[in-house]
């Protein structure tokens, strides 16, 4: 009968986007990572290139306020402090890249001040060497004071910054283009409004190899497949040739720590914390299934899962 | 389904009326329609009415195993991606109980399985199937555990390639249409002949595609009709790229592979991944050595979700719930019947900490400004729900929070049930903030 795989060749390819500079490109870190590359769909290699695997970012939040207590107990105490818990992000626990979250900026709650900030950044890039994003607290007038001062603090290390809105990205894009960084560019779990949200940023002035995508991954049993079927459009989108869809996409999956069955404590469904992290993995999982190029999660063990996975996936990397 | 020409080609082109229309091609065009029967016509040949039938089938068979309630169905997929239309039958996930476990350790495995089952937005998740598989144990005790388990209810896979012993346990459980496991090049005939005999599924196994399509031929070609094809999955990547293939050859039409499929997975933390994939990727079943319960809720929420129907939300039962422990002083807020709005608002009370009444109205599954934009969350339906649900008796405060999206209604909502209405925030984020300064 001679069967033969059926094959599908597309026309595009998702974008390479570099992430962190080390010394030779004017900044501290220690390696400079690349998100996308792909020209096929997820993990298909007997038909399509997939140059880099997916990426996993840690994220190290600036307020315990945010660390479910869960985690808190599985993390251990340099929850409490970021360069701490960045640090085990490198050495133990092998991440990729850290995205730091300054929750703490939020003005309704600890109402940091942008100096502060400032000098955690700082603090920050001499205590690791990963490369790094920083999102804000998604307060726009807040943001835009913190995304000035950390832009300039870490001038060179080429961050990503986060997150732009389609009503807020001004300030966040203009921080990121005076010195060098990139930008996530966040959109509603709609197509549309993804496409819309680079539009504005390449309008506004922006390179598209410095913008990812966050389409907004909802968490397993909170809608997943709504954000797995978006992120398949997205990157078929992308590969059916559509250049306003072909940046790489980064999937914030630690939202699985908000899911409320994921944390109860639930003899019937087994034990608690390997239940967090299985619904921790496999939300990240799906995401890079369906097309994500950078994860971002939490749970030190979920990593391990989800790093053998794709890289089984991918052919045993 | 074939084209109109496709089927007048294989018609008689007699025109005789027969079928009550004036051509065979008036005829044809009614057949593509699905209007009438390939029956009314008297001279249709039987090699085009096999034809026929065949090019009319769908992409995937489908194939059921199991009897009664518990039932299970594979395949009958149309789709690559669920976001062109929906995936339709969920990937049935059955736990393996081994013969060398004796047969204690394989009704305690089975019973296990049948403990399986959670309530989960309204809907019961459960471990679907349970498989019995022979390697080393005693054949009676291998027959015994078939029967035991066929007995307790749920769809049981006979896993045994020794087809002697194969039929012995299907005589123990002939009644409640077991799926059999498997036809490999060594056992082919006779594997093949017991399904046919008994008119069972059975599952058709081989390394290549290749193989697999020329075995799944055969299967047919020998009187099998509900074949399941369990390709090589060594690797995830041979997994992902196999099953991959073999979705795409079925919904092209490629009749050899037009079958639902199979993969048998360990009980390792990456085989458990591995199911993970199975249930996004293209397996109609999913049987695994061990199941820890903090994996297979997980694995059931994902599969409940990746098999939502797209257009079809799933919905949470309209009601009064708890959050936390709330007493007949704790606050009372509303929000819609779609899982994800009232998951999410729900998880932000709970991160509160203060303890409230959610009342959840019945929307047919739209969010809050949905319903709102199409009258399905009214101030009418809303006061219905608190009639119905009686939130007044269970609540002292005789307040209720609306969500801040709906703030028009307030006035109105407030006439009809004369309750103090404060409006909460327009996201449901904002929760918190707003719970704190409510005194309990």
């Amino acid at each position: 009968m001679g069967f033969e795989l059926p094959k599908e060749k597309f026309g595009g390819r998702i974008k390479e986007v570099a992430i962190g500079a080390t010394k030779d490109q004017g900044g501290t870190r220690s390696a400079r990572l690349v998100a996308g590359g792909s020209n096929g769909l997820p993990f298909l290699k007997f038909e399509s290139e997939m140059p880099h695997m997916p990426l996993v970012a840690m994220d190290v939040v600036d307020t315990v306020r945010m660390v479910p207590d869960r985690l808190q107990e599985s993390m251990g105490a340099v929850v409490n402090d970021p360069v701490e818990w960045a640090k085990k992000c490198e050495a133990e626990w092998g991440a990729d890249l850290c995205v730091l979250k300054l929750q703490s900026a939020n003005p309704e709650e600890e109402d940091r001040p942008a100096e502060e900030l400032e000098g955690l950044v700082d603090k920050m890039l001499k205590g690791f060497a990963l490369p790094m994003a920083v999102y804000g607290c998604g307060f726009e007038e807040k943001d835009a004071k913190v995304m000035e001062k950390v832009s300039n603090i870490a001038k060179g290390e080429r961050l990503f910054l986060g997150l732009a809105e389609e009503k807020a990205f001004k300030s966040i894009a203009a921080a990121s283009m005076a010195n060098g960084h990139g930008v996530v560019a966040f959109s509603n779990l709609d197509i549309n409004l993804a496409k819309q949200m680079n539009i504005l940023l390449l309008d506004f002035g922006m390179k598209p190899e410095n913008i990812m995508m966050d389409p907004l991954m909802a968490p397993l049993g909170m809608g997943l497949e709504y954000s797995y079927s978006n992120i398949e459009r997205l990157r078929l989108g992308a590969l059916s040739g559509d250049p306003v869809l072909q940046m790489p996409m980064i999937c914030d999956c630690s939202c699985a720590w908000t899911v409320p069955e994921a944390l109860e404590d639930n003899p019937e469904r087994g034990n608690a914390e390997m239940r967090g992290v299985y619904w921790e993995a496999m939300t990240a999982f799906s995401a890079a299934v369906a097309g994500a190029d950078v994860v971002i999660m939490r749970h030190p063990k979920s990593i391990v899962m989800f790093r053998e996975a794709v890289n089984a996936l991918a052919g045993g990397a | 389904m074939p084209t109109a020409m496709e089927i007048y080609k294989l018609l008689p082109k007699k025109n005789c009326g027969e079928c009550k229309f004036p051509t065979c091609l008036a005829f044809a065009m009614q057949l593509a329609n699905q209007k009438v029967a390939l029956e009314a016509c008297p001279y249709v040949s039987p090699e085009a009415k096999v034809a026929l039938e065949e090019s009319g089938a769908p992409p995937i068979k489908l194939v059921t195993f199991g009897a009664g309630e518990h039932a299970v169905k594979m395949g009958d997929e149309t789709q690559l991606f669920r976001h062109d239309k929906t995936f339709y039958n969920p990937t049935v996930l059955g736990l393996i109980a081994d013969d060398s476990e004796g047969l204690d350790g394989m009704n305690a495995k089975v019973d296990e399985a049948h403990a399986m089952s959670f309530e989960r937005v309204g809907q019961m998740l459960r471990v679907d199937s349970v498989a019995v598989r022979h390697s080393s144990g005693s054949s009676e005790d291998f027959v015994a555990a078939v029967k035991a388990a066929a007995d307790k209810g749920l769809p049981v896979t006979i896993m045994c390639e020794d087809a002697a012993l194969a039929s012995k346990a299907v005589d123990a459980c002939a009644d409640k249409k077991p799926m059999l496991y498997r036809a490999t090049a060594s056992n082919f005939d006779a594997m093949a002949a017991l399904a046919k005999d008994k008119s069972l599924p059975l599952v058709v196994s081989a390394d290549s595609l290749d193989e697999l399509a020329q075995a799944a031929d055969k299967a047919k070609k020998a009187g099998v009709s509900d074949i399941v094809l369990e390709p090589g999955i060594q690797t995830s990547a041979d997994m992902l790229v196999n099953m991959t293939a073999i979705r795409r050859a079925a919904v092209s039409k490629f009749r050899p592979l037009g079958f639902p499929t199979i993969a048998v997975l360990d009980g390792t933390a990456a085989d458990h991944m591995k199911a993970a994939l199975g249930v996004m990727k293209y397996s109609s079943a999913v049987l695994m050595d061990s199941m820890p319960r903090e994996m297979v809720y997980p694995l059931l929420a994902m599969r409940q979700n990746i098999f939502t129907d797209p257009q079809v939300p799933i919905q949470v039962k309209a009601g009064m719930y708890k959050v936390g422990e709330p007493t007949d002083k704790s606050p009372v807020m509303f929000t819609t019947n779609f899982s994800l709005t009232y998951f999410t608002v729900r998880a932000d009370i709970e991160k509160s900490k203060v303890p409230a009444w959610l009342l959840v109205v019945d929307t047919e599954g739209q969010s809050v400004m949905t319903a709102f934009a199409a009258g399905k969350l009214t101030p009418e339906s809303v006061a219905k729900a608190v009639e119905d649900f009686k939130v007044k008796e269970t609540s002292s405060r005789n307040e209720i929070i609306l969500p801040g999206m709906v703030s028009r209604m307030s006035g109105k909502l407030g006439e009809l049930t004369g309750m103090k209405i404060t409006v909460g925030p327009r996201e449901s984020s904002g929760l918190p903030k707003l719970m704190k300064t409510l005194s309990g």
